[in-house]
């Protein structure tokens, strides 16, 4: 069948494992990714980093390394104040970041100077050669000692303390009332560590100044060129117009590639002085110890229930490790995201949750690490807080989970904190979780080892997420509304163009974005070019991050496809010399009113729209720009099954099912991958991954020797299944699901070891549950 | 220090600091960036390259000088006669890359491992892709994709097709 032609039964091309357009060129290695770009006559920057967490710089003596051969400069935070940029706004405005340490640095491996060079090699000669005095302070590495104030980080500021910034949603002495009076109560501190998105590809930047026509192209690795063109301006004074971003194949962004970093402003200033372009490249080290870091919340969780397992209130209390600047990315209005989702799946007649931000002398971030701002940390909480409700109840966690879901009759379902949640239906999920993994038998297998002294245990997590920002009433970065656009050009032979505002990284958006347009217009998606992350040609948007591409683009995407079908439908009147109210939409294809065999395909409109469109407008393109009614809600039922080595503390992942919801799936192989995907960087989480700092604050992973990233060897096999509720409010009823499996599936993997080490009586080890760890709980407990 | 070394069947003599890594060798020298780089300590396996057609090698751990003499086959040159290797058919066919940035070299690994393990079972396969990590797959289509390249290089080579008989007109 030809897929210009209507299907005989289901849809034209969405909903279909449709192979990857854009595999062709990363199969034969032909991808163009940041450090491929090479420019004539292009220098090279190589940054110097900070060996000390906390020191005032005493002295920067560049005569070595400017007698390096090649080196041409060094620049430091001097030189950036010269021209305005020694300092930029953070992600959110609310405070400023040194672009080069001035007069001190406030982290280990905090950029202090940038060498220009001829060569790669000469600038990281020169690098070795750039010799700064410090004079050491001491370090605060520790949120609940930078409450304290006895140090200070940051002396710049006007408010002399640590503390950023105090933030509370829900109603305070109502939920303390009835956790009060609650027959059950739990309280738990769980700490959910500072990780690292660490994408294949680090971050780079080809930046390249055209002295003749005074226009700034930037190649970099970015997630939403647009707003970086934005903030490029604003921060430069250099008119928008005459600032092209250009973000070529990303090699993994997972949030990293959002923030803007000192390599892409020294770049930008190296190539406006000397004329000519300048290349940044991250090392490994400097990706995992300067770019944005992720989570690093200290949360204090409390649920009350009564005796039979009701729950009654919820009460979440985190103390947030920012590092060195509030550089968290959060839309403007939200300085702790979307935390306020923690109330998750469940249905809390009353909940209340406030946060404190300190500095402390750690690498800045807090972004949205495959996750819509915060909603990992909420689900963490809410999570692990349910299974201890459970175990503290003496139920079986998926019994309480049942019996304080949200019920499918009560959506649109008003949270207590704040958010309205658009469709599901989590009982049915959760069941067909625990039918498809025989949990009644794994308990029973449980009962029996357990009998035996063996450690096996079950863990679930049923999460729901809240994705898709924004809705502009609401949702903004530094005033930008968080809307997103799409522009289709349809051309005479029936091929296109396809632009959109977000910037794939992996997800697929060649083939997905190709999909949703050939199923609103009935062409062939093979022959619709995706084309994103050029600031000249694509339509304004916010970019890729906290699952927005398709509840945000994918739905503008299909408003500009209705938007082309409907100036189709007035040319296809013309063709078909009916009147326009008489021509409707059929199976893929404009048909008269009751006469079937008077049809024209969208490929005949296109054609007669640049030969032959009668009274019509010629040419057959459109742009839409889609400010969401909502945010979407995307759920999940996840389940893991672990053994843990008594003598050893080895835990083995034998299953993990995950089964999600994310609404109208427009590539189910796609979302299958980004599923897996997910969940691997989820049980690297649970498992291994912590970006830690010893008491003088240094950072103990800055390379993939410390900071382990799972392989083949040790993921286990994911299982997945799907159940779909769309999305009453997007056009094609779609959620998002990219980072679904990352925000579900910790909970998930914790609340399975736990299980399987209640016998020690063991509730609680924080994450990562390295092998030395759980030997180290399992020791404690059976010394006692 | 000169160096000849033979990339994709090509034959090159380049003068070359003794301290260039292969991998930059052949991105930067020779304008193959197919060949990436995303670690500085051997861990991730981006750049890995074969060696003598039938040894993968992490060429951001050896110098191009060490290759001097020897033959590299990098993604560049793993078509034939304008085909994809089985293994790049197999790896879009099963979704088994999404950024595409660890895609080369772990095609690399495991075509090697294939030379030497034609018929290896998913434990083998886990084992040999060790040394290359993969952050947005999970591994479990790379898993595949190894699986159908190598049932599709074990097959017996099928019959080639017969001579298209000459139409007179």
């Amino acid at each position: 069948m030809s897929t210009t032609e209507a299907p005989a039964n289901g849809r034209h091309s969405m909903g279909k494992p449709m192979k990857r357009k854009e595999d062709a060129r990363f199969i034969a290695g032909k991808g163009r990714y940041i450090d491929d770009i090479v420019l004539p006559n292009m220098l090279y920057l190589a940054i110097v980093h900070s060996d000390y967490p906390h020191a005032r710089i005493a002295k920067i003596d560049k005569t070595a390394a400017l007698a390096t051969p090649g080196v041409l400069a060094v620049i430091t935070a001097d030189d950036l104040a010269g021209v305005g940029l020694a300092w930029i706004p953070t992600f959110h405005g609310y405070d400023k970041q040194m672009v080069l340490a001035v007069g001190k640095v406030l982290y280990q491996y905090q950029e202090v100077a940038a060498v220009i060079a001829t060569s790669r090699a000469a600038a990281a000669d020169g690098v070795e050669l750039v010799e700064i005095e410090y004079e050491q302070l001491t370090p605060v590495v520790d949120p609940f000692v930078a409450k304290t104030d006895a140090t200070l980080v940051r002396e710049d500021r006007e408010n002399k303390t640590n503390h950023i910034y105090h933030w509370e949603v829900g109603k305070r002495a109502e939920t303390d009332a009835a956790l009060a009076a609650s027959d059950v109560k739990i309280k738990e501190r769980v700490y959910f560590q500072r990780c690292h998105p660490a994408p294949l590809e680090p971050c780079g930047c080809v930046a390249d100044m055209n002295p003749a026509t005074g226009t700034l192209t930037l190649y970099m690795t970015s997630q939403a060129p647009h707003a970086h063109r934005t903030v490029v301006s604003l921060v430069t004074g250099i008119p928008e117009d005459k600032i092209h971003v250009i973000a070529p194949d990303i090699g993994g962004g997972f949030g990293n590639k959002v923030p803007v970093y000192a390599g892409y402003v020294c770049s930008a200033v190296a190539s406006i002085v000397t004329g000519h372009p300048v290349k940044w490249i991250e090392t490994r080290t400097e990706n995992l110890t300067t770019t944005g870091f992720a989570r690093d919340y200290h949360m204090d969780v409390e649920i009350g229930a009564t005796k039979d397992g009701k729950v009654t209130a919820l009460k979440v209390t985190t103390t947030a490790d920012h590092g060195a600047f509030d550089a968290a990315a959060d839309p403007t209005k939200y300085p702790a995201g979307m935390f306020g989702i923690c109330t998750g799946s469940y249905d809390f007649p009353i909940a209340f949750t406030e946060l404190d931000a300190y500095f402390t002398n750690k690498a800045p971030g807090g972004i949205a690490y495959r996750c819509s701002f915060r909603v990992t940390e909420a689900s963490y909480a809410i999570e692990r807080g349910m299974d201890l409700l459970a175990r503290e109840l003496g139920q079986d966690p998926a019994e309480v989970r049942l019996k304080n879901f949200v019920r499918k009759d009560q959506f649109p379902y008003a949270s207590p904190l704040g958010f309205v949640y658009d469709s599901g239906d989590y009982h049915m999920t959760l069941r067909k979780a625990l039918d498809k993994i025989g949990y009644q038998e794994l308990r029973k297998e449980q009962a029996e080892k357990r009998a035996r002294g063996e450690l096996m245990g079950i863990g679930i997590s049923t999460f729901t997420e809240v994705v898709g920002a924004g809705p502009s009433k609401h949702f903004d970065i530094m005033g930008i509304k968080m809307f997103d656009s799409a522009e289709i050009r349809i051309h005479p032979t029936g091929s296109g163009i396809v632009r959109a505002g977000t910037k794939s990284q992996g997800q697929g958006h060649e083939t997905t974005w190709a999909q949703i347009v050939a199923e609103e217009l009935g062409l062939d998606p093979q022959n619709l070019l995706v084309e994103e992350g050029d600031t000249d040609t694509a339509p304004y948007g916010l970019g890729t991050y906290a699952s927005r591409s398709t509840p945000v683009a994918g739905a503008a995407l299909a408003m500009a496809a209705r938007r082309v079908r409907e100036k189709a439908r007035n040319i296809a009147a013309h063709v078909l010399e009916a009147p326009l109210a008489d021509v409707e939409w059929v199976d893929y294809k404009f048909q008269v009113k009751g006469v079937p065999s008077k049809t024209v395909t969208m490929k005949e409109i296109a054609f007669a729209a640049y030969t032959n469109p009668g009274p019509n407008e010629p040419g057959l393109e459109a742009t839409y720009y889609y400010d969401p009614p909502n945010l979407t809600f995307p759920y999940g039922a996840y389940i893991a099954v672990v053994e843990v080595d008594k003598e050893t503390g080895e835990t083995t992942v034998r299953r993990f099912l995950a089964i999600d919801d994310c609404g109208t799936v427009i590539n189910p192989m796609i979302v299958e991958g980004q599923i897996h995907g997910g969940l691997t960087e989820g049980f690297a989480i649970a498992f291994m991954q912590e970006i830690a700092y010893d008491s003088e604050g240094n950072n103990l992973q800055p390379n993939f020797t410390e900071y382990l990233i799972p392989t083949s060897l040790e993921t286990p096999n994911w299982e997945t299944d799907s159940t779909c509720t769309p999305s009453p409010h997007h056009p094609i009823g779609a959620k998002g699901v990219g980072e679904s499996p990352n925000v579900g599936s910790p909970a998930a993997f914790v609340n399975a070891v736990m299980d399987a080490l209640s016998p020690l009586g063991i509730k609680s080890i924080d994450m990562p549950l390295t092998r030395a760890k759980v030997w180290g709980a399992i020791q404690d407990a059976t010394k006692a | 220090m000169k160096v000849s070394i033979t990339v994709n069947g090509a034959a090159y003599e380049r003068d070359v600091e003794p301290r260039v890594l292969l991998a930059y060798f052949l991105r930067e020298d020779l304008g193959l960036t197919g060949t990436h780089v995303g670690c500085d300590t051997s861990s991730c396996g981006c750049c890995v390259v074969l060696i003598d057609g039938e040894r993968a090698v992490k060429s951001c751990n050896m110098f191009a000088v060490m290759a001097d003499g020897h033959e590299i086959t990098t993604i560049e040159g793993m078509k034939a006669a304008g085909k994809l290797h089985p293994m790049q058919q197999a790896f879009t066919d099963q979704h088994g890359l999404q950024c595409g940035y660890c895609t080369p070299g772990m095609m690399a690994t495991a075509i090697a491992f294939l030379k030497h393990n034609p018929d290896p079972t998913e434990a083998q396969i886990r084992d040999a892709l060790s040394g290359n990590m993969c952050r947005c797959t999970g591994y479990n289509n790379i898993v595949k994709a190894v699986q159908q390249a190598a049932a599709e290089l074990s097959a017996p080579p099928s019959e080639p097709p017969a001579p298209e008989p000459a139409v007179a007109s």
